[in-house]
């Protein structure tokens, strides 16, 4: 989708601000919206593919009057209500029990789900699954897609309809684009692909500076094959 | 909250007092439908603040500095290579600075990061401004981090699009040579690893 999510070249944004020893949360509310989503990972609430295009789905205006935390916590109420998990009215009840002093929820004492939940955020996640091979293989010039799709996508609006070069093949991938969508892994080929920064921002690039995007097959075209192989 | 804290782009649309509480209320009702273990959240906010940090990827750096076997199979396959030194979760593509060559990583579309080896991001790598501005002006970025490359240099962007996560490999600096790994690895930052930084030479005084 065509989000405010999607920034790489955007104008506007001021300079890179840093704070000096900045600590992991600023506050505990941060840590814990981050622990909760970890745990909903780890039961398989909601896929990673979903869990971005739930912070995308934001309405623009919040999402850029947002905290970066403030995004996981209205993606993962927005998520587990559209599951069926909680629903917004239990959350508001629990929110005034608790402002009330009283936490009604027993705890749940459960050392295998513990530990699967901390395994989880530990081991790799698969996301290399076996697909078809791949098409394209390293020096094939490719022309990136140049629609404009609704739902969850990886190619940012700054490389679409542009030129770009294969630069490796990582191997086959669980899609993004379907599997935000409940439409499946459909594992494919990956790529590195490799844009000459004048492709893609023209007479004000910067000198030497090409951008790298790790791009699935189905975004891409052939437009030149490798020098010294013959096309598929 | 301090102002220090609001110069950093945490704006909130809502009083920290009802995020705070709705955090709570759903961690309560999580636990409450047994979807949650109790112990969960403080155990992964304990592991993310005690044992996952930058501190992790600079064993990986300094390991390549020391171990060129290392380094060529830390360059060939990041995610095996780092399994050797008990790191995993993600895989990984490590890329090299070298004379001439700067690599710098961004994720434009969100804020990937190699959480397993360098900890969570900082706010500036989640900020609008690095993400719009990383990819179409990463000199004029650089520089506003301290770091002046010449005209010549290649800088190479790595858009974090997929699941595949980027470290950058800085380079050694000179004067480092009488050093050992433990020492190396003490010298490399979180911001060299993202490729905002360089590794400086150590000071005369502390070789």
């Amino acid at each position: 989708m065509n989000g405010i999510h999607d920034m790489g070249g955007m104008h506007g944004f001021g300079r890179v601000d840093r704070e000096e020893n900045e600590p992991v949360f600023h506050a505990a509310w941060e840590g814990r919206v981050l622990g909760i989503s970890r745990a909903c990972s780890a039961q398989h609430l909601f896929n990673i593919d979903e869990s971005r295009h739930g912070i995308e789905r934001m309405a623009p205006v919040d999402y850029l009057a947002s905290s970066y935390y403030e995004r996981w916590l209205d993606r993962t109420v927005r998520l587990l209500v559209e599951k069926g998990v909680i629903t917004r009215e239990e959350l508001e009840r629990r929110m005034a029990q608790l402002a009330g002093g009283v936490d009604p929820a027993p705890p749940h004492r459960d050392p295998k789900l513990l530990d699967r939940m901390l395994r989880a955020t530990k081991e790799r996640a698969h996301f290399r699954q076996p697909g078809p091979p791949p098409r394209f293989v390293t020096g094939d010039r490719v022309l990136t897609r140049s629609d404009a799709p609704v739902g969850h996508t990886r190619l940012p609006r700054y490389a679409r309809g542009r030129h770009g070069v294969i630069d490796t093949v990582h191997g086959s991938f669980i899609f993004p684009d379907t599997n935000a969508h409940g439409q499946g892994e459909q594992p494919h080929a990956l790529y590195s692909v490799r844009f000459d920064a004048a492709d893609l921002w023209g007479a004000s690039a910067e000198p030497c500076a090409p951008v790298h995007l790790d791009l699935w097959e189905r975004y891409l075209e052939l437009a030149v094959t490798a020098p010294g192989r013959s096309p598929s | 909250m301090s102002d220090a804290h609001h110069e950093h782009g945490h704006h909130h649309r809502e009083p920290e007092s009802v995020l705070s509480l709705r955090v709570r209320a759903l961690e309560s009702l999580l636990v409450e439908k047994k979807l949650v273990a109790s112990e969960a959240v403080d155990r992964i906010v304990g592991a993310y603040e005690q044992d996952i940090g930058p501190h992790n990827g600079a064993k990986v750096v300094a390991r390549a500095w020391v171990d060129p076997a290392y380094k060529q199979r830390l360059l060939a396959d990041g995610t095996e290579a780092i399994e050797e030194l008990g790191f995993g979760g993600v895989d990984l593509k490590v890329v090299e600075n070298r004379s001439g060559v700067h690599n710098m990583v961004v994720c434009t579309l969100c804020s990937c990061y190699p959480h397993a080896l360098i900890g969570l991001p900082p706010v500036w790598y989640k900020s609008f401004e690095y993400r719009s501005r990383a990819v179409r002006e990463p000199r004029v970025v650089l520089r506003e981090f301290g770091v002046d490359l010449p005209e010549s240099a290649e800088i190479r962007i790595w858009d974090s699009s997929a699941e595949l996560r980027y470290l950058v490999l800085p380079e050694r600096p000179a004067g480092t040579e009488g050093m050992s790994e433990a020492q190396l690895a003490e010298m490399v930052t979180r911001d060299a690893m993202i490729g905002v930084a360089l590794v400086r030479s150590p000071a005369p005084a502390a070789r």
